[in-house]
Order: C-alpha cells, then structure tokens, then sequence
C-alpha cells in the first residue's frame, strides 16, 4: 500500500509491453480511481500502465486467406489496441475472411471488426497468381 | 552467358535480410553508386526472416512506431529498390576467397546462370543465424513426426497458412517459441506449457507477459523433455525438472500428451562461409570478432546482424548493419584514394612507399569482457577511426540484480552504471566518447565487467 494526499493506493508490478525494452513498472491504483506510473521511461509507458489496469487493450496480428494471390495467405493486423476480451471474436472473424489477389500494405480486410471501430489491415502485398 | 557469369561490384553483400538491406541503403547514401553494390540473398524475396514475423513490435527505435515485421521489412526494400540497388535472388553464395590483390572473389550459384564469380572491394557478411535443431540437443526417444524449431512453424502458420498440429508443447523460451505460443492459440492450437532448461527465460519479458500470462500458457523453468513418446507421430512428451547442473531430477518426470513439440534452443550465427575465407569467430558469439567499423580480421571485410551476433531487436540490427555499410564505402572510397595517388606518385617519381596503410600504425584499443559479461561487439576500437561516439553491445551471461555495470581503462575504474536488472535474453549497450578515450593516456584496453553481485 501507498498513500499519497491520505488516499491509500495499491501497487501492481507490471513488465510494460509496448516496446522491447520492458520496462519493471509499479502501477498505483488510488481509491478515488487516480492512477500512477513509476518505473517507465518514457510516455508510452505511463499510457500502458494507467490502460492495463482499467481497460487492458492488445493489437492482434494472424494472416487471413488470399484467392488467387501467389501465395496463400496474407498477414494482417489491428490498424489499433482493441480491448483484450475481444481477441477470440476477432480471431473468429478473420478465420473466416478471405482476401481477393492483389493485396496492397494498408489494404482494409475488414472494417470495424467486432464492433472495436478499428479496422484490421494488410501488412503486406501480395501479387495476383499468372 | 549462361553457366559463365562474371559479376563485379565494390561492396557484396551477402543476404538479403534486414542486415543486407540496410547495410546496401547507407553505403549508397555514403556515396557509392548503387550499381556498383550488389545483394545476394538465397531465397525467393528480400526481407529475410521478418517475412514471416507477423507480430508487432518492430521499429519503435528506427520509426517511432510499432510496425510488423513484413512492414518493417517493406520500408528498407522499398528504399533499396528506389536506390536502384540490384539484387540477386535465389542465389547462393558457396565460397568467399579474400585474395592477395585485396579483392574478394565469391563462387556463387543459381538455377538460371548456374555457377559463376563475383570481384568485390568489399564484402558485407549478413546472412544472418540458424535454429538450434533437435539433433543438437541431445533429447532420447524416437524420431516421429511433429517437432519442429519454432521458425519452422512459424513459416508453415505465417507463410503457407497451414497448422503444425493441435497440441503443442514447446521446449525453450526463447522469443520466437513465446511468440509461436500466442499464435497457435490464437490459431485454436493448444498450447499446454513451455519448458526451460535455465532457471530464467531465454526471452524478452515483454513476450512473457502478452505471449504465455495473457493467455495463461504455463512457463516452467528448469524443466527440460526426457523423452519423446509416439513412433509414426509425436504422440507426448516427458518433461522432468532440473538441478543446478541442468541434469534431470528422478521423481520429476511428468508425461504431457500432445501432438507437436516445438524447439525454441537458442540461435547461432551462420557463419560457414566467414570461417571459410579465415575470419577470425568468437567462440561467445560464434560470429566474426570486428573493430568499431564492423570490419573483421581480414581488411575489407564486414560483419552486421544475426551473423555477428543474435539480436533481440531488428531496430538494433539496421543501426548496426548501417554502421558496416558506412564504412565498407569509405573502406571503397579510400582504396580507390589510394589508387590514384600512387598513379600520380608514380608519374612525378615519388617513392610512395612510406604512405600510411589504412588501419595499419593507429592506436588499437581492445575491449575486454570479464567477470559476468560475456561478450562484447565491437572488440577492438581503433581511436583513428572511432566517431565521436560509438555503442558497446554486450550481454550477461546470468541473470544479476542491483548491481553496477563497471568500465575499467587500463587499471581506472572509469564508469559505473547501477542495473535494477541484467539478463542474458536482453542485449545491453554503453556509449562511449571518443574525447575521454583520447584524454586517457597510454589507453590499450577497456574492460566491462559486473561489480557487487
């Protein structure tokens, strides 16, 4: 426990994941809901130790089908963090999505995927098959 | 002429990787022509290994942003090909000879010119390192299908869309098996646990954390496979727990039934063709032993990326790899320098003999790695040479806490760093300046060590 300003806080260790440096982050959650972030080295840090602890997020990458590409499938990403309980239906949705060759990097492959309003994009090209 | 091709280039670069690449793009933006560089890479594409890491978490450093990996790869490709930079895909270099004319004549291969040579000034080693395989690892049982190195798998799921199997354990912690983890069970695989023969993992804490605790894969340390069970197909596995020596404790075992076994051991720079042409290794890294220029024992020859020594970050390998690039073209540049002024010397009679060899005569300093490091890269700075800053990368080789990171010239403790943590899974650096280099007198070595454990 730590008190700041008469509130007691509680402290959570985290290992920060936005870069790979890692930083060891020690995370006050105040009863009034303020939190603070110690540990982190830079402003990504503080942003993903204050989001972990009210509303953890992830950005999801797998590759999704590609019809008559020249090879068979394409990567893909989140275009943004979606809230970790959505991963699964995410993942439900892309298993099922299927790509028309040619890719492009950038390419939207589904728009406001599980009701996240972040579009999952292509994260290469990918030619049409001869 | 097929089957009797003769290519000339000042800079070969071997590997086509994010090494090669960004080893090519800074040695044109230094000022040589971009026909006059030339990569060879073995396989189908440019990009190397990032083609198939799908995930993100590259470029922070480089692009201030998290990019994947076939993004990451695309920026420097793109770059290269604008550079008009030509590459030789498909092709596989089988020999490097470093001849006494200080030319570098590589026996290369491919299915449309068949076998052929290549003249360089200068030659960029980038090819990068290989999987530990199974048989490296000494695990008994049968041979059955269903065990891959992590890398394998992950080209069959990222590039050919198809599942290794639906039970999976993995065995090592290194970051390409705590990526391979997530995307199974991302994919529907389970994932039952990963094994790790050290008491610590071998990867980045950050993969730990949003590969295995977020979608509760157990992390089992000190735990190795005693056996392998199943004759067509991997059918389980034993695991069993280790002592301080890494021998398996009886009583330990424990059988998990699964389908697939994934090997994430360790990764070792590929450096067949480097010992082949008399490049000095170290035997920490397995890679080429090189000077702040990245230059190995043999002058002209360069080193950067998984080759010289594994990385944990590509950003860290496009830096290092730009660095050989700089200097493999001032390397051409100053050879061609040379050249023309003995012409010249030789026309107006003049002994050119007491002209100062590049390198040669120049205060060396080696540096030293003692007392929990293992190793560092660069190992030797040359002050002539040395720009007003260079970076030290080295790794530990345990885990330490709260202790200093010490610098010693000569006898001088010099610098003193207090480390919360160091790990062998992360790869550390110091600057250091060329000023307080040169104010040192009678400097000749610089040692690293860990002080207060």
């Amino acid at each position: 426990m730590k008190e700041k300003d008469g509130t007691k806080g509680e402290i959570t260790e985290l290992t920060c994941i936005r870069c790979p440096i890692g930083c060891m982050l020690s995370v006050t959650l105040y009863a009034d809901g303020a939190v603070s972030v110690e540990g982190n080295t830079c402003s990504r840090g503080e942003e993903y130790g204050k989001k972990e602890l009210t509303n953890p997020t992830r950005i999801v990458t797998t590759v999704v089908k590609v019809r008559n590409g020249d090879r068979p499938v394409a990567p893909v990403k989140t275009k943004g963090d979606i809230p970790k309980g959505k991963i699964g239906d995410c993942m439900k949705l892309l298993k099922k999505a299927e790509a028309e060759a040619p890719v492009r990097l950038g390419d939207v492959i589904l728009a406001d995927i599980a009701g996240t309003g972040v579009d999952v994009v292509a994260t290469r090209s990918i030619k049409r098959r001869n | 002429m097929r089957g009797n091709m003769f290519e000339k280039a000042d800079i070969a670069i071997v590997g086509g990787g994010p090494a090669g690449l960004a080893a090519a793009a800074a040695a044109c933006m230094e000022g040589i022509e971009a026909e006059k560089i030339l990569i060879i890479e073995r396989g189908g594409e440019l990009g190397g290994i990032l083609n198939q890491c799908i995930h993100n978490g590259f470029g922070l450093h480089t692009f201030k942003e998290e990019l994947t990996g076939p993004e990451y790869a695309a920026r420097y490709i793109e770059q290269v090909e604008e550079m008009g930079i030509p590459c030789l895909l498909n092709t596989i270099v089988t020999d490097i000879r470093a001849d006494a004319d200080g030319k570098k004549r590589m026996t290369v291969m491919n299915r449309t010119d068949g076998l052929f040579e290549i003249e360089a000034g200068a030659v960029i080693l980038a090819m990068g390192c290989r999987e530990r395989p199974r048989g490296a690892l000494n695990i008994p049982g049968y041979r059955p299908a269903g065990i891959y190195s992590a890398g394998t798998a992950q080209h069959y799921v990222n590039i050919e869309g198809r599942m290794p199997g639906k039970e999976a354990v993995i065995l090592g912690s290194g970051d390409i098996g705590l990526i391979m983890a997530r995307r199974m069970t991302l994919e529907g695989a389970k994932v039952k646990l990963v094994a790790e023969l050290m008491p610590y993992s071998g990867g980045l804490k950050r993969n730990i954390v949003q590969c295995l605790d977020d979608y509760g894969i157990p992390l089992k340390l000190s735990h190795t496979v005693v056996d392998i069970d199943g004759k067509e197909r991997v059918k389980g596995v034993t695991i069993a727990k280790v002592d301080e020596k890494r021998r398996p404790i009886p009583g330990t075992e424990e059988y998990i039934g699964c389908d697939t076994l994934l090997l994430s051991c360790g990764l070792i720079p590929e450096n067949e063709l480097s010992a082949g042409m008399g490049v000095n290794l170290n035997p920490a890294t397995s890679g080429p032993v090189v000077n702040e220029s990245m230059e190995t024992n043999i002058s002209g020859v360069f080193a950067c990326g998984n080759v010289l020594h594994v990385h944990d970050l590509v950003d860290y390998v496009s830096e290092e790899a730009a660095n050989a690039g700089r200097h493999a073209a001032s390397y051409i540049q100053q050879e061609a320098e040379e050249k023309r002024k003995k012409t010249q010397e030789g026309r107006l009679g003049i002994d050119g003999s007491c002209t100062v060899k590049r390198g040669m005569g120049c205060q060396e300093i080696t540096i030293k790695a003692e007392n929990g490091i293992r190793y560092t890269v660069p190992s030797v700075i040359r002050l002539a040479h040395m720009r007003e800053e260079e970076l030290i990368r080295f790794r530990t080789g345990d885990i330490y806490k709260d202790v200093s990171l010490a610098v010693r010239f000569n006898d001088t403790v010099v610098m003193r760093f207090h480390k919360k943590i160091m790990a062998p899974g992360e790869m550390e650096q110091i600057r250091l300046k060329k000023p307080k280099l040169e104010a040192f007198e009678g400097l000749r070595e610089i040692t690293l060590f860990i002080e207060g454990q």
